[in-house]
């Protein structure tokens, strides 16, 4: 179980045929586990891993402390849960340390994430405080390197 | 006059060239090749490890070390041989840190071989073991390895080329270039011959950390060999630190005081950086070394998998990172195959022959090598094998 997911985590484009012959199992097997892993919510999805920065689109990430009051018998699920159902926003951790909520948000401009925190995010409930800080540059996502990946350079034949 | 050539010695003069030469000949007017032809990890040294060897240049670790290799890394040897394999060794007097395991099968060899002296090497095998055994004189005995022992050892064959002049063995499992391996009771087979024999054992474990779907076991693991058996092996293939030049030897310590005499003359030391690098490594890259291992095993099973649907037939290998399937089917000779495969297909795998004569109707292939690259190349083989 846990081989496949490594395997899948790293090239999800692999077939269970082919994961069948990495891992010495018959391919049923494989496919019987994706299956499984995917109905029980372990596999959420399959996607591309694509670096925008590349394109022409014109975007802004920001990473957003936010500061919380829990609520009774709550705790921050709740809130969190009102920030996170945000389209705008890309990622929500719970945080230990000197806040509470890691928000990520993706906006066409550095005003449309500005205004998002301020109109939608500040003024929930039980929101203490907001820091935005915006992305510069993205040199790791994901457990891939946007930036300076090593070339095979290794001499054609070696005995 | 005499020519310049003829002041080279006679023993030098003789050693063969290199039969893959050609290849980098060719290759170097080709583009888009992908080469299952490189003995090297495809992994580049895990970040820690280079990190630690940044530090150490910024530490200042540029000068000479000890002869032997820093005292902190020969104890680090010694515990890791112990904690991994069970095999005792002292950093004190038992080990040497090498530029490379080449430099230890040199050592080896010039400590132990004089001319006349044979030497019995395994075939097909890695190439420096003879060429080392001709430099100092002696004499390679040729121990052909077949495919219906799974190129392994088999004691009625080893005994036989004993002779009275035999003065060392070298036993390279797992091995380049078939990916054989010996398990701890076929080795303890090859054991009961050696223990009685005044033969010095050379044991090139230098992928040792290579092993899929068995327990490896160190030839120094037997009381009975231990003295007489001198243990190669090194960062390179474990740890993918080819270029730092990083092995290490261990032996007896009466042994080892006088192959310590050739390391210090001639190379002075390991490179100091690299050691500490390589102090990291073995306190504290058993994750990454592991890892790198499930990503060969992997690719092993899909590899031969895929030569096996092309129609070769190739037995399993259980080491290193090598296949070695048998092309005889095919009706070229291992040279045909790979000039043809490099010229129509550009895909680089190394003929058999490259590894001695015994390896004619053998192909090397190599799954260092990215799953892309391993899966294009296997596509291009069956399309070359199709149109002969």
């Amino acid at each position: 179980m846990k081989e496949i997911l490594e395997i899948l985590e790293g090239n999800a484009r692999l077939t269970a045929a082919e994961i069948a012959v990495m891992t010495g199992k018959t391919e049923k097997e494989v496919r019987d586990a994706i299956a499984g892993l995917e109905s029980s919510g372990v596999i959420l999805g399959y996607r591309a891993m694509v670096n925008w920065d590349r394109t022409e689109r014109e975007f802004v990430t920001a990473l957003i402390e936010v500061r919380l009051t829990p609520q009774r018998d709550k705790g921050f699920d709740s809130i969190a849960e009102r920030i996170y159902k945000y389209p705008q926003v890309k990622a929500c951790h719970l945080m230990s340390g000197s806040y509470d909520l890691s928000v990520v948000v993706e906006g066409s401009s550095l005003k449309e994430v500005a205004m998002f925190v301020s109109e939608k995010l500040a003024v929930i409930d039980g929101v203490l405080s907001t820091a935005t800080h915006f992305v510069l540059k993205k040199y790791k996502d994901g457990d891939i390197m946007f930036e300076g990946t090593e070339k095979d350079d290794r001499e054609a034949i070696v005995l | 006059m005499k020519s310049p050539e003829s002041f080279v010695r006679d023993e030098i003069r003789n050693l063969p060239p290199s039969g893959i030469r050609k290849y980098f000949d060719l290759i170097n007017e080709m583009e888009g090749v992908v080469s299952l032809g490189i003995g090297e990890p495809d992994f580049v040294t895990p970040w820690r490890i280079r990190e630690a060897g940044i530090y150490a240049l910024e530490k200042g670790h540029t000068h000479y070390s000890a002869n032997a290799g820093i005292r902190d890394l020969r104890d680090e040897i010694s515990s890791y041989l112990k904690r991994k394999y069970n095999v005792e060794y002292s950093g004190e007097d038992e080990i040497i840190v090498t530029v490379g395991a080449s430099e230890g099968i040199e050592l080896a060899m010039k400590a132990i071989i004089g001319p006349g002296d044979e030497v019995i090497i395994p075939e097909p095998s890695f190439v420096a073991y003879k060429g080392c055994v001709s430099v100092c004189g002696g004499v390679p005995v040729s121990l052909v390895l077949k495919e219906e022992n799974l190129f392994k050892i088999d004691p009625a064959g080893l005994k036989s080329k004993i002779t009275e002049r035999t003065k060392a063995v070298v036993i390279p499992f797992p091995n380049n270039p078939t990916g054989s391996v010996m398990t701890g009771s076929e080795l303890e087979e090859i054991v009961k011959i050696l223990r009685d024999r005044d033969i010095i054992i050379i044991s090139d474990e230098i992928y040792s950390e290579l092993a899929y779907g068995f327990e490896f076991r160190s030839l120094a693991t037997f009381p009975e060999i231990k003295d007489r058996l001198i243990l190669v092996n090194g960062f390179s293939k474990s740890h993918a630190m080819t270029g730092w030049r990083l092995g290490y030897i261990c032996g007896n310590a009466d042994i080892m005081k006088h192959m310590y005499k050739i390391h210090q003359y001639a190379l002075m030391c390991a490179p100091t950086p690299a050691q500490y690098a390589g102090l990291e490594a073995l306190r504290n890259c058993d994750d990454e070394v592991a890892g790198m291992r499930a990503e060969y095993d992997r690719r092993r099973r899909y590899i031969l998998n895929g030569v096996r649907e092309i129609g070769l037939k190739c037995f399993e290998p259980q080491g290193a990172f090598y296949i070695f399937p048998n092309i005889t089917s095919t009706g070229l000779t291992s040279d045909e195959f790979c000039e043809g495969l490099l010229r129509k297909e550009k895909v680089l795998v190394v003929p058999g022959t490259a590894f001695g004569e015994c390896g004619e109707g053998y192909i090397r292939a190599t799954y260092a090598s990215s799953m892309e690259n391993i899966k294009i190349a296997l596509s291009r083989m069956e399309r070359f094998i199709n149109g002969l």
